[in-house]
């Protein structure tokens, strides 16, 4: 609660810092502080510490798995402020409104991980949607940026019908849009009839969308790879991460006692979206654009904790964000201080800036699943959540295979930087604290890769 | 303790050795941190080798069912020593070639000996799969920054196919894992398992895939010969030498025993592939004119026959192959520095353009000679002990129907094996010099000692090998106890 609301209200904040304020050094900072000061409200509501009482109606829930995932989501934005803050100002002429609509974003994602009743869920969607469409198109001069905002806006408003359809479909057979009373029904009921199915088979559709799984996915490429990077950055981490807690929370919570029926096309799903995902990816030319497919590929191994829906698959998805998110913000902000995005625009970066290479290296180790970083282990629970499940062998099978072409690409990415001679990067300059952040954050991909136990452990205490 | 340190001390030089600037410290630094290894692996196996030395078992991973536990037994005492030991050879025997970058060169040549010890000792399913994964990435580097001309796409498809071998065996433990009672992780709960054998046939492909890989068995070996020649002779020393071991070790440790049924029923259908290997590279090395490659068909073939004595399942036959873990590193790895002198004087591995060698540089001669001729298993060297029991296993084994003809299709392999070996003795060494060879100088004196200790060590262990068989024989009677148990388990 105390997240939810203190983002709402620095988000306004920021709006008028835009003229109240002279300087764009001053708006960064204040928009970083604002930041320290929601990841501190969230941590402090972890220990107990409610500072706002507002009644609800059971509608939001912070339980410890919202917490614990909103946690992950400041943090993640905060190192994402501090690496790339400048490269958002650069994005377009209205530098403070891109904070402002950053926050308004944090706040939809604490809505999405709490939500108890569907209107929420379509609520958070929405605030989290409304300003990704602003900020794809924030480079307006780029033709690119407003063909993506405009797909996007499109294709995402006609996902939202679906959703409002399904929603409405389930209250029509359940009379409830609280998810407890949708299990209620859904557990009692002896054959679930086919107004639920129908509004949870929409649902699924529609949120596969914004988590841009197979066959819903097409909107993604062109989105990420128009889209000024460092809001590609941001709507590829922390927001597809949002969308997923809210996924396994809509089909846990609500849809639970289904299992057996949205199981296999779940898993269908899943199986198609590693396989587009990694296969397409192989045969991109540009950076930018094969990290969306690679975004595509990650979302297929966050499908398996929806498929398993398990203790296990709660836990993993928590691991999972994190290190996607953390090793995804990093190479992006990597990316954009590169001048070609093309894989020849690495070459010979470890030459120039051989700490920018390892600690990239570390990033795509981790993205390929490389034991000793984040990425292993997050890959290694998923896996784990759906052999627990005794059934659908193939599907763990594809996946690691999947795993296995992903190497293909996150290493040609690897060998330009070391094994490829260039002098095309010869000319970048990044600012020392840039770099000191960059090894927090490697240093953070190695630790959750040892011991995930200092994020999971929030999880039960 | 000696089972953290013999990880750690590599682990923890190797990163210090990325800090260095100067090349001649870092080589230094390199050259003493293994041979404090060394010291350390020899002391747990003569003074230290009380159980709470070997052993340490730490908290890691607790909520997973995994533990930081690693321990010294036979075998893994045998691994450790060859590891401990090629190191420092590699490092002397490379002493005058020049690497740019040294510092990230030997920086990860330490980290890679890491990763070797973490499998060889590792008694935890999960540390296993960490360490078995961390061998290969700075041996990845190592191929593709320093190799030879295509040495980018040869080394990325090595790292492919192992890291899917690798992931197919990962899907393998975690299954067994949730078979476990505890949900554990551990050795002991692994060999306690008695699963059903429908079950462990699929289970059994899962790990084969990544034990075969790495070995490698055909038909998956097409990545080794093009990685070791292609790799820097260093690298490639380590990689045929400790590197494929990690299969075979795999397959002694973490398949027969957790599935014996399994590794009963298809031991016939593993037996044909290697031997169908084993001729097959025997052939192909026939007609090699690159010395590096004749030598990396030679090692499929030796290590098909190990592979053939594992799957054959007999005590006598598993003796020799505990030995032959050893033989075969130490051998191979000779071999290779006689091929690294000879590039580095003429420039050529090509048998074609070589010649005549003997008359200017006898030293090389002499111990090449040596060592090739334990290659091909002859009497008195280390080799014919090892390939003399497996035969001996492989001939009298009760598991497979087709025992005798085995053997005949094996014993091919070393005819084919004294036929390639001596026809490059004879035209690399022996005959006229040509224009190339002409003036060719003997080797230097760091070259001649490292050569002489690895003969000395050939001659020490054909003639007297009986610490390796005190040193493994529980190791063999635990393998054995399990496949005798497989009629008694089939019945169930």
């Amino acid at each position: 609660m105390n997240a939810l609301l203190l983002s709402a209200v620095w988000g306004v904040v920021m709006m008028f810092s835009s003229f109240l304020l002279p300087q764009k050094s001053a708006v960064r900072n204040l928009a970083i502080a604002g930041l320290v000061l929601v990841l501190v409200v969230n941590i402090l509501e972890m220990h107990g510490t409610v500072l706002f009482h507002i009644d609800t109606r059971g509608m939001i829930s912070f339980d410890r798995f919202s917490l614990v995932f909103n946690t992950i989501s400041f943090a993640s934005t905060l190192i994402y402020f501090l690496l790339s803050a400048r490269d958002i100002e650069k994005a377009g002429d209205h530098y403070a409104e891109y904070f402002t609509l950053i926050f308004f974003v944090l706040c939809g994602v604490a809505l999405v991980s709490s939500f108890q009743s569907l209107l929420l869920l379509f609520l958070g969607i929405e605030i989290i949607s409304i300003p990704l469409y602003i900020l794809t198109g924030a480079d307006k001069k780029n033709l690119k940026s407003n063909e993506a905002s405009l797909k996007y806006f499109l294709l995402g408003a006609f996902s939202t019908g679906l959703m409002l359809m399904g929603i409405a479909l389930v209250y029509g057979a359940t009379g409830t849009f609280m998810t407890s009373g949708t299990a209620a029904v859904v557990t009692e009921k002896t054959a679930p009839s086919a107004l639920l199915i129908a509004g949870m088979i929409l649902l699924m559709f529609s949120m596969s969308f914004k988590v841009s799984a197979a066959p819903f996915h097409f909107w993604t490429p062109d989105v990420y790879d128009g889209a000024p990077t460092v809001f590609t950055s941001f709507m590829a981490t922390v927001v597809k991460a949002a969308l997923f807690v809210g996924f396994i929370r809509l089909f846990g919570d609500s849809f639970g006692a289904l299992q057996p029926q949205w199981q296999l096309l779940i898993a269908i799903i899943t199986a198609a979206t590693l396989f587009i995902g990694n296969i397409t990816a192989v045969f991109q030319q540009s950076v930018k654009r094969m990290l969306a497919y690679s975004s595509i590929s990650q979302a297929g191994f966050m499908m398996l904790s929806l498929y398993a829906m398990n203790t296990d698959a709660k836990e993993g998805l928590i691991l999972y964000t994190a290190a996607y998110s953390l090793a995804t913000i990093g190479l992006f902000a990597v990316l954009i201080k590169l001048k070609d995005f093309s894989f020849d625009g690495f070459n010979g970066l470890s030459k120039h800036q051989p700490l920018l290479a390892a600690t990239s290296t570390l990033f795509l180790l981790s993205l390929a699943g490389i034991p000793l970083t984040a990425g292993f282990l997050a890959k290694f629970y998923m896996l784990k959540a759906a052999m627990a499940t005794d059934k659908n062998f193939w599907l763990v099978i594809f996946a690691v295979l999947m795993a296995a072409v992903s190497v293909y690409y996150y290493f040609r990415v690897i060998q330009a930087m070391y094994f490829k001679d260039g002098d095309i990067n010869k000319n970048i300059s990044v600012s020392p604290a840039f770099k000191g952040v960059l090894v927090i954050l490697a240093a953070l991909v190695i630790l959750l890769g040892i011991f995930p136990g200092l994020l999971l452990n929030w999880y039960y205490f | 303790m000696i089972a953290v340190l013999l990880i750690v001390i590599p682990l923890v030089s190797g990163l210090a050795a990325f800090f260095f600037k100067n090349e001649k410290a870092v080589r230094s630094w390199a050259l003493f941190c293994a041979v404090v290894t060394l010291v350390v692996s020899v002391l747990g196996l003569t003074m230290l080798n009380e159980a709470t030395h070997l052993e340490f078992n730490g908290p890691w991973l607790a909520n997973l069912g995994s533990s930081f536990s690693v321990k010294l037994d036979g075998m893994g005492q045998v691994l450790c020593l060859l590891t401990a030991v090629s190191f420092p050879i590699v490092f002397i025997a490379t002493w005058n070639s020049n690497y740019k970058n040294a510092n990230r060169f030997f920086g990860l040549m330490l980290l890679s000996q890491a990763g070797l010890m973490g499998v060889f000792l590792a008694m935890d399913a999960l540390l296993f799969y960490f360490f078995w994964e961390l061998a290969l990435i700075p041996v990845y580097f190592l191929c593709s920054q320093w190799g030879g001309e295509k040495r980018i796409q040869v080394t990325f498809k090595f790292f492919i196919y192992t890291f899917i071998g690798s992931l197919l065996m990962l899907v393998g433990i975690i299954y067994l894992y949730q078979q476990t009672p505890g949900h554990s992780f551990s050795i002991d709960a692994f060999y306690h398992l008695n699963l059903k054998p429908s079950v462990q046939s699929w289970v059994f492909w899962l790990f084969f895939a990544a034990f075969a890989i790495k070995m490698p068995v055909f038909p998956f070996h097409t990545w080794q010969p093009d990685t070791y020649e292609q790799s820097p002779t260093a690298v490639t020393m380590i990689l045929s030498g400790v590197m494929v071991k990690m299969g075979l070790l795999g397959v002694l440790r973490w398949l027969l025993p957790v599935l014996p049924v399994a590794s009963y029923e298809y031991g016939d259908t593993v037996s044909t592939l290697v031997v169908i290997g084993i001729l097959y590279a025997s052939l192909i090395a026939i007609r090699q004119n690159d010395l590096k490659r004749l030598i990396a068909y030679s090692s499929i073939a030796h290590m098909g026959l190990m592979c053939l004595a594992i799957f054959t399942e007999t005590k006598i036959g598993l003796q020799g192959v505990m030995i032959q873990l050893f033989n075969h590193g130490i051998n191979i790895i000779g071999l290779w520095i006689g091929v690294e002198l000879i590039e580095r004087q003429f420039g050529t591995r090509k048998i074609s353009e070589l010649g005549g060698i003997a008359q200017k540089a006898p030293a090389l001669a002499i111990l090449f000679v040596i060592i090739a001729l334990a290659n091909i298993a002859l009497p008195l060297t280390n080799a014919f002990v090892g390939e003399f029991l497996m035969f001996n296993g492989i001939f009298s084994s009760t598991i497979t129907k087709y025992n005798i003809l085995l053997t005949v299709v094996a014993g091919i392999s070393i005819i084919l094996a004294a036929v390639y070996t001596l026809n490059m003795i004879r035209k690399v060494f022996y005959g006229n010099t040509n224009s190339l060879t002409e003036r060719t100088h003997d080797i230097r004196l760091n070259e001649k000692i490292i050569l002489a200790v690895i003969v000395a060590v050939i001659f020490i262990l054909g003639i007297y090998p009986k610490p390796f068989f005190e040193l493994t024989n529980n190791i063999v009677d635990t393998i054995m106890e399990k496949s005798d148990m497989v009629p008694f388990l089939k019945r169930h």
